[in-house]
């Protein structure tokens, strides 16, 4: 599958992935190789065939509705680079995000 | 509703987009609290907070809970279901993606049916129910160049519940919500609250001409917070787009924000929220397969829903408008159960006189709680479920008037008087003298002074002025206070003015 610079440069910018213009032209190759090897999966016939979820058969867990966690806001913001304790907690802050 | 422009006629297309937050002690894929209010992040567990290797497990009730929200609507129950990765990058969504369901959600189809002013009813189609991850809350107004963000709300467990383009209206989208919202509480799979943003509401709008086959570009106002928002955003939007192409122009797909303060929709600014979100199955969970015992289960617990609450009460003699009034909200039905249990489970019902007694009965408490009681909580502007006066209470209340020991509009003033003090309507009526007076001795003395002063007012009634007798009752009842029985009233007057 070939792409162009502009699909790669939406991709990256997407995955706020930072690349350079210089490097998209390697990425385009890059990415394109690594899609038409995938698509070689294109080629099986899986009409009918169920996604497969999981390699051995097990069943979703389910847990019960009992509050069994959370409670510990300074282990939370310990890795938190500029946080602000509030009361009993305390927020994370982000450069303004303008809405 | 079509829009008068100035080329024509226009018909809105609204399609609405309800977030509900799922009534749950833990949150949907972690064992951290839901509870409103909690001081910042202080309900936040390792897997709320996306740290690596945190793996999601899902709670049991919440799928429950969406399942009984499915049947509430009519929808299809899907046994297998799957959760999928909804990828976006913003600051309060630590993954970097919301676990969602994209192309097999739990319910498939459904329909609502919502109730319009003039009586009618509508059918309106749901597309689907879906499970999905609340994000976290940013707060943009605590510092002046910092957002500050709290995680309690990520991982919440949310329903989002999707109606076909099926209403035509700011009146329809209102009733929609108002419908959907009473289904939910009376399921209680999610309270409502819109102003605690535990139901949330994003509204597709477009306008065509009417009759048109094809949809004109949509827009979407996203996240408005009350009903009467909705209403004027859709309002402001659908003439917004119509000026839009009468004057030339043509309508932007995009997502629009809605300022309640102005009245008007704003795009948004950043395109953060580009429809880009690359889904696709979260290897971290195994598709949600439903067990048919679960759902039998559910079916079998299902409480009566307002619709047919609604054709009950009909067909019990209420009238349609009451019967509405009392079915919107779960508590004001069961206030009316209460109160109409508490009179008349002692009252036998093979006669066919008592089974018509209780059908008056029945109506009668139906007409009191809509009308005194309904005005004593919207003076007071709290809710049936705070009511200052108990089901209990206001059945005693109700006794006292059955059984003549007040008047019907001594009634009315012991039930303000209730509802100050919160005291019973016995010991109201015992405080302040207002048992209502049956002793005969007492009516015809009153009777006979009323005759005795107004000689010249007998002269005319005796003369043929009948009208007058009404004016007799009046002085007589205002003489003893309002207390007099008044069918006494009438016959001793009848009696007495005949001379």
């Amino acid at each position: 599958m070939s792409l162009d610079k502009a699909t790669v440069a939406r991709i990256a910018a997407l995955a706020r992935i930072k690349v350079a213009d210089a490097d998209l032209d390697k990425m385009v190759g890059e990415l394109g190789a690594i899609l038409t090897w995938i698509e070689q999966l294109n080629e099986v016939d899986t009409k009918g065939v169920e996604p497969m979820a999981s390699t051995v058969a097990m069943e979703l867990h389910q847990r019960d509705d009992v509050v069994t966690d959370g409670g510990y806001a300074a282990k939370i913001l310990a890795n938190a680079s500029e946080p602000v304790a509030r009361g009993e907690g305390g927020f994370f802050t982000v450069p303004k995000v303008v809405e | 509703m079509l829009i008068d422009g100035k080329s024509g006629k226009w018909e809105i297309v609204i399609g609405l987009e309800v977030h509900a937050q799922v009534v749950s002690n833990a949150k949907l894929f972690s064992g951290a609290a839901t509870a409103f209010g909690a001081a910042p992040n202080a309900q936040v567990s390792l897997v709320d907070a996306a740290f690596p290797g945190m793996l999601p497990v899902i709670n049991r009730i919440c799928v429950e809970q969406a399942i009984k929200t499915g049947l509430g609507i009519n929808g299809t129950i899907n046994r297998v279901s799957v959760f999928d990765r909804k990828n976006y990058f913003y600051a309060d969504l630590p993954a970097g993606y919301q676990i969602s369901q994209y192309t097999r959600p739990i319910v498939s189809g459904g329909k609502v049916t919502i109730d319009l002013a003039d009586g009618r009813t509508r059918e309106i189609a749901v597309t689907r129910l879906h499970l999905e991850q609340d994000a976290g809350k940013s707060l943009h107004d605590q510092h002046p160049t910092k957002t500050y963000v709290d995680l309690n709300r990520s991982g919440v467990a949310l329903m989002e519940i999707v109606s076909e383009p099926e209403l035509r209206s700011p009146d329809e989208a209102g009733a929609y919500l108002r419908k959907l919202r009473s289904i939910l509480r009376y399921l209680g799979t999610c309270d409502g609250n819109m102003e605690e943003g535990s139901m949330r509401c994003d509204a597709n709008v477009s306008v065509r001409r009417p009759g048109a086959a094809e949809f004109g570009t949509r827009c979407e106002i996203k996240n408005v917070n009350s009903v009467r928002f909705v209403m004027q955003a859709i309002e402001y939007e659908a003439r917004r787009q119509v000026a839009l192409i009468e004057g030339g122009g043509t309508v932007d797909q995009e997502t629009r924000l809605f300022d309640s303060d102005a009245g008007t929709t704003r795009p948004m600014r950043s395109k953060e929220h580009a429809h880009d979100y690359r889904y696709f199955p979260d290897p971290d969970l195994l598709p949600l397969e439903l067990d048919e015992g679960v759902i039998a289960h559910i079916k079998r617990e299902m409480p009566e829903l307002p619709d047919a609450k609604k054709r009950r009460y009909i067909a019990m003699g209420l009238s349609d408008h009451v019967a509405a009034l009392l079915t919107a909200e779960r508590e004001a039905s069961a206030y009316f159960e209460d109160v109409a249990e508490e009179l008349t489970s002692k009252i036998e019902t093979p006669v066919p006189e008592a089974a018509a007694a209780i059908a008056v009965m029945r109506q009668t408490i139906a007409n009191l709680i809509t009308g005194k009681l309904f005005a004593i909580l919207n003076d007071r502007g709290v809710s049936i479920a705070n009511s200052p006066i108990s089901a209990k209470n206001f059945a005693g209340l109700l006794r006292l008037t059955f059984d003549g020991t007040i008047s019907n509009r001594v009634m009315q003033d012991v039930a303000e008087a209730m509802a100050d003090t919160g005291k019973d309507a016995k010991t109201v009526v015992a405080e302040k003298g207002l048992r209502q007076v049956s002793d005969s001795g007492a009516i015809a003395a009153a009777v006979d002074k009323v005759i005795a002063d107004n000689a010249a007012k007998v002269a005319d009634y005796r003369g043929g002025k009948q009208a007058l007798f009404g004016w007799f009752v009046g002085q007589v009842m205002k003489a003893t206070g309002g207390k007099a029985n008044p069918g006494m009233v009438n016959e001793l007057l009848k009696k007495k003015l005949v001379g």
